[in-house]
């Protein structure tokens, strides 16, 4: 078995999500009492045996008979899921309805089921995200903390109120159209953006950890275009939007493992193959008359991507596609970056009004590439003294050794043209 | 070379999934070497941490957990190393420890006919 292959994790989420099925969600303790102690019996046998040929059958099958044995021995003592109540009530039908809950098929929908409960309306969007990353995902609290730059009490105490929350819901999220999939539908599509901006620009030091993150929140993003009520054009236009960003991650980090702005990333490490795929899911998405934060966030990457060289960047559609992202979500780190594609557009001077005159610029005090923007513009205008200053704010508040190199080298350049004192 | 029983007792397997994950590959690892340097007789074999105890005259018949959980022998392993001391030193490869847990080396008795 391949280290680098987290087939527990991966596992765990599909176990729980079914489990959670047939013991009804407001036992999901007991879920993941049985899928730990699958994962405990493949430790000891398999360290003896060797892995199976078909690991994952294997987990799924003793997950299955210890939910059979749950079942028989608790069916009096508990209530399971209610729309399966009878059917597990009767020793004639429990093994063939546990069986048929443990195909293929079903484990799937069972994932999507479990990923539009944990984005209840109820729970503030960072808990959503953990949540789905814990149940999902099968992060340990300590993970989740590790890949969020938090402390485990804080990430513990967001899960088990999430939990709460989740368990006290009486059911789990019906997929089937009872419920109002489409109401549920953006803030699912949200909390897997969420997820996937906290591996592509987060704070954790590790790279890995990071590009773990983005791979989950592709495979999840992969169930909903997999089912056709979720097969929007908003859910597209996330895809694609990952599938740009994911492209560009092999250039961002040089051999050294120095971080490299997009300006002077190699472009022919690009990954080839993510930009087709990002492309053909963006041309997906350009239908109805919806238009998304996604749809322009996407088109923004693919502006970037199909330029070869970064001079050859259309900075003109970037900036026209920030404004109609200011319109429909704006934010600070967005009028940023809109600030920095019109320096780019128009030149550093008027890069530097936009960035002065962002609104509630404040809640970019913590944000490293803030004053990093700040320093190249006023590096560009000649000014080396402000730019070393500003370069100076942001190493202050780096995040991690990579920021902290980058920005190390930028406050050195700019240093170097400030004349020395006699 | 003579024989001696790895008794493995009690170790968590973390509870995250990862971790569990972990645990397994480093347990893999170090049999497998052993194996390829010659120490291992027979790997051995995992036991369930139920059971029946039968004692005494009177037979009685017991429900396992014989003990805490952390002295639950969860599998053993025959191996072949020079002597106790080898052996002991080569088991403290064994990701066991790493999980509150231990080996336990009993010489297996040689019989000079």
């Amino acid at each position: 078995m391949d280290p680098s292959d987290h087939l527990f994790r991966r596992e765990a989420g599909r176990m729980v999500a079914t489990l959670t099925r047939i013991f009804g969600v407001h036992n999901l303790a007991l879920a993941e009492d049985v899928v730990q102690d699958a994962f405990c019996r493949a430790l000891e046998v398999w360290k003896f045996r060797g892995v199976p040929e078909n690991p994952s059958a294997w987990l799924l099958a003793t997950a299955k008979n210890r939910a059979l044995d749950v079942l028989r021995r608790e069916r009096t003592a508990r209530t399971f899921a209610p729309e399966l109540g009878r059917l597990l009530q009767s020793e004639w039908t429990l093994a063939p309805v546990v069986e048929e809950m443990f195909g293929a098929n079903a484990i799937k929908d069972d994932q999507l089921r479990m990923m539009f409960s944990c984005c209840h309306p109820r729970l503030p969007e960072e808990a959503q995200v953990a949540l789905v990353l814990h149940i999902l995902c099968g992060f340990s609290v300590s993970e989740i903390a590790n890949a969020f730059v938090s402390s485990h009490a804080a990430i513990e105490k967001r899960i088990s109120r999430a939990k709460k929350v989740l368990a006290a819901s009486k059911r789990l999220f019906d997929v089937t159209g009872v419920d109002d999939f489409s109401g549920r539908l953006p803030a699912v599509q949200r909390a897997l953006y969420l997820l996937f901006n906290e591996g592509y620009h987060g704070a954790s030091p590790e790279s890995a950890v990071r590009a773990e993150l983005c791979q989950e929140a592709m495979r999840l993003t992969g169930f909903l275009l997999d089912y056709p009520l979720a097969a929007m054009p908003a859910t597209f236009a996330l895809s694609a939007l990952m599938c740009l960003h994911a492209a560009r991650s092999p250039a961002r980090v040089d051999a050294s493992g120095n971080l490299t702005s997009l300006f002077d990333q190699d472009r022919t490490r690009w990954d080839a193959r993510l930009v087709a795929e990002g492309q053909r899911l963006l041309d997906l998405s350009a239908t109805g008359t919806e238009l998304t934060e996604y749809h322009v966030e996407a088109a923004i990457a693919s502006v970037h991507v199909t330029a070869h060289r970064t001079e050859e960047t259309d900075w003109g559609r970037i900036v026209s596609l920030y404004d109609t992202l200011m319109a429909i979500r704006p934010s600070p780190v967005v009028a940023l970056n809109r600030a920095i594609a019109i320096a780019q557009h128009e030149g550093p001077k008027r890069g530097l009004e936009e960035i002065h005159s962002i609104a509630r610029s404040d809640r970019l005090a913590t944000y490293p590439f803030y004053f990093a923007a700040l320093g190249d513009l006023e590096l560009r205008s000649g000014r080396h003294v402000a730019a070393n200053e500003h370069f100076r704010a942001a190493l202050a508040v780096a995040r991690n050794p990579m920021e902290r190199r980058f920005l190390e080298q930028r406050v050195a350049v700019s240093a170097s043209h400030v004349p020395q004192q006699p | 070379m003579s024989e001696f029983v790895y008794l493995y007792r009690g170790g968590e397997a973390g509870r995250s999934p990862e971790a569990a994950q972990q645990v397994m590959q480093k347990w893999m690892t170090w049999l497998k070497d052993l194996g390829e340097k010659g120490h291992i007789k027979d790997q051995g074999q995992p036991l369930e941490s139920t059971g029946k105890l039968v004692k005494g005259k009177q037979k009685t018949v017991t429900d396992g957990p014989f003990a805490e959980t952390k002295d639950v022998i969860g599998g053993y392993t025959l191996i072949e190393a020079r002597d106790l001391d080898q052996a002991v030193q080569l088991s403290k490869g064994c990701p066991i420890f790493e999980v509150d847990g231990g080996v336990e080396i009993r010489p297996v008795m040689k019989m000079n006919m």
